[in-house]
């Protein structure tokens, strides 16, 4: 337990100045700005995998850890989506998860954010959009607030499309 | 002041401080596991937040998933205005002791549990029947321990209790250290922390609490997490109040009641500061551990319990 202390005590406060990002791609039907300043400084995240490689859950995970500390922004992820502000989605949407994926966003309290995440929730990346085990990209089946591009994005653009998509 | 007022002041303050106090132990987490994290007024963004939203229903819930969340908020915060935080003798400390406190935090839980097992999904009632196997142990544990105290003050009620303590000379009794290490085990399983819970766990097979209250949302969620905020703070006062009452003013003058304020948050800074330092360098129990965890604490109380009567009856 002291080694522990020790080792915490010597490494100090370790988080870094978030940069910009350029991967980010806002939708035209998001929810109004006075709505969305109400997450300014509390929202809480569910994150579903809706057939992603889990490359973008990695990112996401990491975005939790020292350096990128997400929950400084007053941003946390949480068990149920009748906790959740915002549904963070990865990954092409598999016809297998189309309907879980529905039942998610309809179990979550209004007002609710969606945020799609790599390039596969964008437009069904390396997968391919006719292939036969998908039914579609994240917009298809729910309305998205964000996109974040990239295979896989980097933790600090997901930040970034996070925090873009509840800033006032 | 009247004594009255204190103890309206007293319950207003437990509701308003309850969040900063989930909120400090949040950010101590945050600096020990060397990130910034959020500052302490997080949780009372976030209950803004919830109030603000609207409330999603499971399709079979009944009566009792709606009246749950005041039940339970109300229970709390009953037994919280019973321990006495800033005067010795507030009016409401002088009618119910501690087995009332007890009891009407069994109401509070056994609301809890019915609600998991209400709307009928597995995770809550697998949190409930948890819920309600730890607290089997954990009670007559918290009971134990602190009728080790209520031998020498001849009273259950906490007012007496304290006075007991305030007016006998400083000394150490072995029976006290007992009593306040069983306490203290008493107080991390009650309040849902590591080794026994994880608050920030998002695996549901390892949940208790959280598990109960997945299907809340809106303004219930925002009762159910302010309940349980709520109960961490009756938790480190009543630690604060057994076993270092000093500083607790008898009269309902204004400077008394200013001091013990101010040694009142000192206190609960230093409780919650160890609580962040133990929940960092624990690991989570087995959950099959956990019962010989509170049994544990049952024999540690009972151990206080005899050494009382061994070493300082009589003396």
């Amino acid at each position: 337990m002291l080694g522990i202390l020790r080792t915490i005590f010597r490494t100090g406060c370790k988080p870094e100045q978030l940069a910009e990002s350029n991967q980010l791609e806002a939708s035209d039907q998001r929810l109004e700005a006075a709505i969305r300043k109400r997450f300014n400084g509390s929202l809480a995240i569910r994150q579903v995998d809706a057939g992603s490689c889990n490359g973008c859950e990695l990112e996401i995970h990491a975005s939790n850890n020292c350096y990128y500390d997400l929950e400084r922004f007053g941003c946390h992820f949480v068990a149920s989506p009748r906790h959740a502000d915002m549904l963070l989605v990865t990954g092409p949407v598999t016809r297998n998860m189309a309907t879980a994926l529905q039942m998610t966003f309809d179990a979550m309290p209004a007002p609710k954010l969606v945020v799609a995440v790599g390039d596969c929730a964008a437009n069904c990346g390396v997968f391919g959009k006719d292939n036969y085990a998908i039914a579609g990209t994240v917009s298809d089946i729910i309305p998205v607030d964000i996109t974040v591009h990239g295979c896989p994005p980097t933790p600090t653009d997901i930040i970034r499309g996070i925090l873009k998509a509840i800033e006032p | 002041m009247s004594s009255a007022f204190v103890q309206m002041l007293q319950a207003v303050l437990l509701l308003l401080l309850a969040p900063l106090a989930t909120g400090f132990v949040a950010t101590c987490k945050a600096r020990l596991q060397n990130r910034r994290g959020a500052d302490v007024m997080q949780p009372w963004r976030n209950l803004r937040k919830l109030f603000g939203k609207e409330v999603v229903m499971a399709a079979h819930a009944s009566w009792i998933f709606r009246t749950a969340p005041y039940v339970v908020f109300t229970a709390t915060v009953m037994a919280a205005s019973v321990v006495p935080a800033l005067l010795v003798d507030t009016p409401l400390s002088l009618t119910a002791d501690v087995i009332a406190l007890v009891a009407l935090l069994a109401l509070a839980r056994f609301f809890l549990a019915l609600a998991g097992m209400d709307i009928g999904t597995a995770f809550g009632g697998m949190g409930a029947s948890r819920e309600m196997t730890f607290a089997a142990l954990a009670e007559p544990a918290m009971l134990m321990s602190i009728f080790v105290l209520s031998l020498g003050a001849h009273s259950t009620n906490l007012t007496t209790m304290i006075n007991h303590t305030l007016n006998s000379p400083f000394a150490l009794h072995p029976s006290l250290a007992f009593a306040m290490v069983a306490m203290l085990m008493i107080a991390v399983a009650e309040n849902g922390r590591i080794p026994i819970d994880n608050p920030g766990t998002h695996l549901e097979l390892t949940m208790i609490h959280e598990a109960m209250i997945l299907e809340y949302s809106g303004r219930h969620l925002a009762l159910m997490e302010w309940a349980a905020m709520v109960k961490l703070m009756l938790f480190a006062t009543l630690i604060a109040d057994l076993f270092m009452p000093w500083g607790m003013t008898t009269d309902a003058s204004l400077v008394g009641v200013a001091v013990a304020f101010a040694l009142w948050i000192a206190k609960l800074a230093g409780l919650l500061l160890a609580l962040a330092v133990i929940e960092t360098s624990l690991a989570k129990l087995r959950l099959f551990e956990v019962p010989e965890y509170l049994s544990g604490a049952f024999v540690i109380a009972f151990l206080g319990l005899l050494s009382y009567y061994m070493l300082e009856v009589g003396a």
